[in-house]
């Protein structure tokens, strides 16, 4: 599968590494040192636990645009299990894999 | 000139980076096996996670890229992607001082993981646990691509092996750790439902930005 050229490829390369610098930087660079109104901070604070989550369901249910219990969802759940009895990250990624890996060979 | 506690606070980050790299390492050369296979030399595949160092947004990318959609497209999907940390941004920057060079370069070093570790959890970050805890991952992450991208012959379908696994358990590690914290519970679910809600029906990164709005909540408390 040869779908883009190379020209192409270093064009999508480099202005995706543009866009995600600019994006980084936005906030320092225009928010300066100020100090954040208390209200601010308190939706901060959620901040990362909200979009975590939107991550994990999104990246362990959806496939495109279909949403779908399968392989992958039940290897994370189980490396889920894992992280949450405090076992090491490496493990429960590795179980994750592991398991999802089995579950289509046997599926 | 770097101060005692500034140097021990990055050496403190890079110990607790270190579990997070070599999951970079594995996640890195998944993507180094998507790339191959979507076209990219290995040159180009590395290139990109030197250059990018955002997980989410080189699969978005690539993943367009596969399915034949073109630059724009592929671009527009990292920024969706991305948006996240522009409010990771707004929350970090007064924490960091300089000007506005200084600023902008400190503020590429935020990544996922590194972000979360280094929030005081009151509005404060600890700026050098944030290097510290970014430069093995961004050390796993450059190697493991390499890795996948000139093995992506051998390894062939990285399905079979679960490797598409590995990314939504690496964020999960990071949200159990978030919701340790008091009424962090309510929201991360709301989030979650918010997001699985419109994933039929918007482009990719979209849901991820919507669900952040529920974070609001916290203006109520």
């Amino acid at each position: 599968m040869n779908v883009m050229d190379p020209s192409s490829l270093w064009l999508l390369i480099v202005s995706t590494a543009v866009v995600t610098a600019v994006i980084k930087a936005l906030g320092p660079v225009v928010l300066g040192g100020r100090q954040l109104p208390a209200a601010v901070t308190k939706v901060l604070v959620l901040l990362p636990a909200v979009v975590l989550a939107a991550l994990v369901a999104t990246s362990a249910l959806a496939d495109g645009p279909v949403l779908q219990v399968d392989a992958r969802t039940a290897g994370v759940a189980v490396g889920g299990v894992l992280l949450w009895q405090r076992r090491p990250l490496l493990l429960a990624v590795v179980a994750a894999a592991a398991v999802t890996a089995v579950l289509r060979v046997v599926g | 000139m770097v101060h005692a506690a500034d140097r021990l606070s990055f050496q403190r980050g890079v110990r607790i980076g270190l579990p997070f790299s070599a999951v970079a390492f594995l996640l890195a050369s998944s993507f180094g096996v998507l790339a191959a296979k979507a076209g990219f030399s290995p040159l180009q595949a590395v290139a990109m996670s030197a250059l990018v160092h955002a997980g989410a947004a080189q699969f978005a990318a690539t993943a367009i890229v596969a399915a034949g959609g073109g630059v724009v497209a592929g671009v527009l999907a990292a920024s969706l992607m991305n948006a996240r940390f522009l409010a990771m941004g707004i929350a970090l920057a007064p924490s960091l001082p300089g000007g506005a060079t200084r600023r902008a370069l400190q503020g590429q070093t935020v990544v996922d993981p590194s972000w979360v570790v280094a929030n005081n959890g009151d509005g404060t970050f600890n700026r050098w646990l944030l290097f510290g805890a970014t430069a093995p991952q961004y050390v796993g992450w450059v190697t493991g691509t390499l890795a996948g991208a000139i093995s992506g012959d051998l390894i062939g379908d990285t399905d079979r092996f679960g490797l598409d696994a590995i990314y939504p358990t690496f964020f999960l590690a990071l949200l159990i750790g978030e919701l340790r914290r008091p009424g962090a519970r309510g929201v991360a679910l709301a989030g979650a439902v918010i997001a699985l809600a419109l994933v039929p029906f918007v482009p990719p990164g979209v849901p991820i930005l919507v669900a952040a709005s529920a974070a609001l909540v916290g203006l109520a408390r």
